[in-house]
């Protein structure tokens, strides 16, 4: 009842206060289609603007980072200007459904919940968990693992969830922080750390003595732009442009001007998804 | 100084690009200051109602602005008015509603309380010397009412500047998201960053919060 109390009260403040140029009329859909979006020359893009490399800004003020190359793409072969909108996790499903943005493509992992709220297009990235260990014990399946070895997991991670739930017998040493579950592995605490794979490959690169000896685990879970649900105009030039850009590598492309540095080249099939086809499964089933 | 990463702040725009997100912030909460303290005045004299209904309304007001959390507010403005009502109110103008929503009532209630504290000796000696109640109220009880209430009302704006670092959660690019940017997109050249480049926005929301609050305690010595 207190919402809809707060509601009627800024209608009635908002009503009143002629500058706020509200009362803009409301269209029978929330989002803009395909032509609309061509016709007024600017399409907004909700991307992260703080989770380097995928988006995040430069010194120089610009938007930069593996959804942003994308996202430039696409501002280009729509023939737009591209406003971007800085989001937070938390707000990326409002936005489309306020139709706020026209697409996010902010790191957005696709899942089945969020299927029902927002429409995925084809994916353009995996996201899985990953396993690393130290050099002179790697671990390569969590089958190897001894009766006293523990994995480091930080509470609240799907990695958490996962080995609670598939491993219960692996004895599990949580921290909350990113900064302490680092520490722990370093000081040999325990015989390997779980955590989703693009983390634990930046880990191993960054730090001297580390393998990620399981690169892929758990549910393969994939990275894709989402646009208002029933957007379809705007959803089928989406899948057709990932296709299209399937064909001249594009993503291998966005992957080693944005994730290279980060990730290494040994990780790039592992990470990128060329074409919208996600593995092996997906070749099958469109065969 | 390397060490604390403040040379993150030199590299390219990105020392403008803070002193910008400041501005942002500066920017929304002075414009909502204003609007809270034209239309907190009226409020807070209402407030003072002898009409028991009044009363109650207001009470309710103030009440739903000191449990709702300011997040919650930003999202139903921002959000909500556009699923509800079909409205699109940019990000600013939808922190700004909140801001004055929640600050009209912190207005009021300050005016309420000061109006309340002027002896009611002073009331009786203005009607003595003849005045009506609207002369009396505008030359003996208003001003001594404005007095008190200055440094109050300046403790309320420098709430509201540090309140603003919540517009990043409606796409305002802030000085803390614009910090938080920085840090980000250097968090492999230089991951000791986030040390001096919260520092310095510390500093920042304090040069501005101070000047304001030592008016106040000028204000209040002076004025008391």
């Amino acid at each position: 009842m207190k919402k809809k109390q707060v509601i009627a009260v800024l209608a009635a403040a908002a009503f009143g206060t002629t500058f706020l140029g509200a009362g803009s009329a409301f269209a029978d859909e929330p989002f803009r289609t395909l032509d609309e979006i061509k016709e007024s020359g600017t399409i907004n893009i909700g991307v992260f603007s703080d989770k380097s490399p995928f988006g995040y800004v430069d010194e120089n003020g610009e938007y930069q980072g593996y959804d942003v190359y994308l996202a430039e793409r696409l501002g280009k072969d729509l023939g737009v200007e591209i406003n971007y909108v800085s989001t937070e996790a938390a707000s990326r499903i409002e936005y489309l459904q306020t139709g706020k943005v026209d697409i996010i493509l902010a790191n957005f992992t696709v899942t089945e919940e969020r299927a029902e709220e927002v429409d995925f297009a084809l994916p353009y990235m995996n996201v899985a968990l990953g396993v690393v260990s130290p050099d002179d014990a790697v671990v390569e399946s969590l089958d190897d693992l001894g009766e006293d070895d523990q994995v480091i997991v930080i509470s609240g991670t799907t990695a958490e969830t996962y080995l609670v739930k598939n491993y219960p017998e692996i004895r599990l040493q949580k921290y909350d922080a990113y900064a302490e579950a680092k520490t722990a592995l370093e000081n040999g605490n325990a015989a390997a750390w779980a955590n989703d794979n693009t983390e634990v490959i930046a880990f191993a690169i960054e730090n001297e003595g580390f393998t990620v000896g399981i690169p892929s685990l758990g549910s393969a879970d994939t990275i894709a732009p989402a646009v208002t649900k029933g957007n379809e105009t705007l959803l089928d030039w989406l899948n057709e442009e990932i296709v299209a850009l399937g064909e001249e590598q594009f993503f291998h492309a966005d992957y080693e001007a944005t994730l290279l540095d980060t990730y290494g080249a040994d990780y790039e099939d592992t990470l990128v998804v060329e074409g919208g086809a996600v593995g092996a499964a997906a070749e099958t089933e469109t065969e | 100084m390397t060490n604390l990463g403040l040379d993150v702040l030199f590299k390219g725009s990105n020392f403008l690009r803070l002193l910008g997100g400041l501005w942002v912030a500066v920017r929304i909460s002075l414009v909502s200051v204003a609007i809270s303290i034209a239309l907190g005045i009226p409020a807070g004299i209402l407030m003072t109602s002898k009409k028991k209904g009044i009363r109650v309304i207001f009470r309710i007001y103030l009440e739903i602005v000191r449990i709702m959390p300011q997040m919650v507010l930003l999202f139903i403005v921002y959000f909500g008015t556009t699923r509800v009502f079909g409205w699109d109110l940019s990000a600013e103008a939808s922190a700004i509603i909140v801001f004055v929503f929640w600050g009209c009532a912190e207005m009021g209630d300050l005016v309420r309380g000061a109006l309340i504290s002027i002896p009611k000796i002073q009331y009786e000696s203005a009607a003595a010397l003849g005045m009506d109640q609207m002369t009396s109220f505008r030359y003996v009880i208003l001003p001594q009412t404005i007095r008190r209430l200055i440094p109050l009302s300046i403790n309320l704006i420098t709430r509201m500047i540090k309140t603003t670092s919540l517009v990043m959660m409606i796409g305002i690019v802030e000085v803390l998201k614009v910090g938080q940017q920085i840090i980000e997109a250097n968090r492999k050249a230089s991951p000791n960053a986030a040390f001096g480049v919260f520092a310095v926005v510390l500093l920042m929301y304090f040069l501005i919060c101070w000047p304001v609050s030592r008016l106040a305690v000028y204000l209040e010595k002076r004025w008391a």
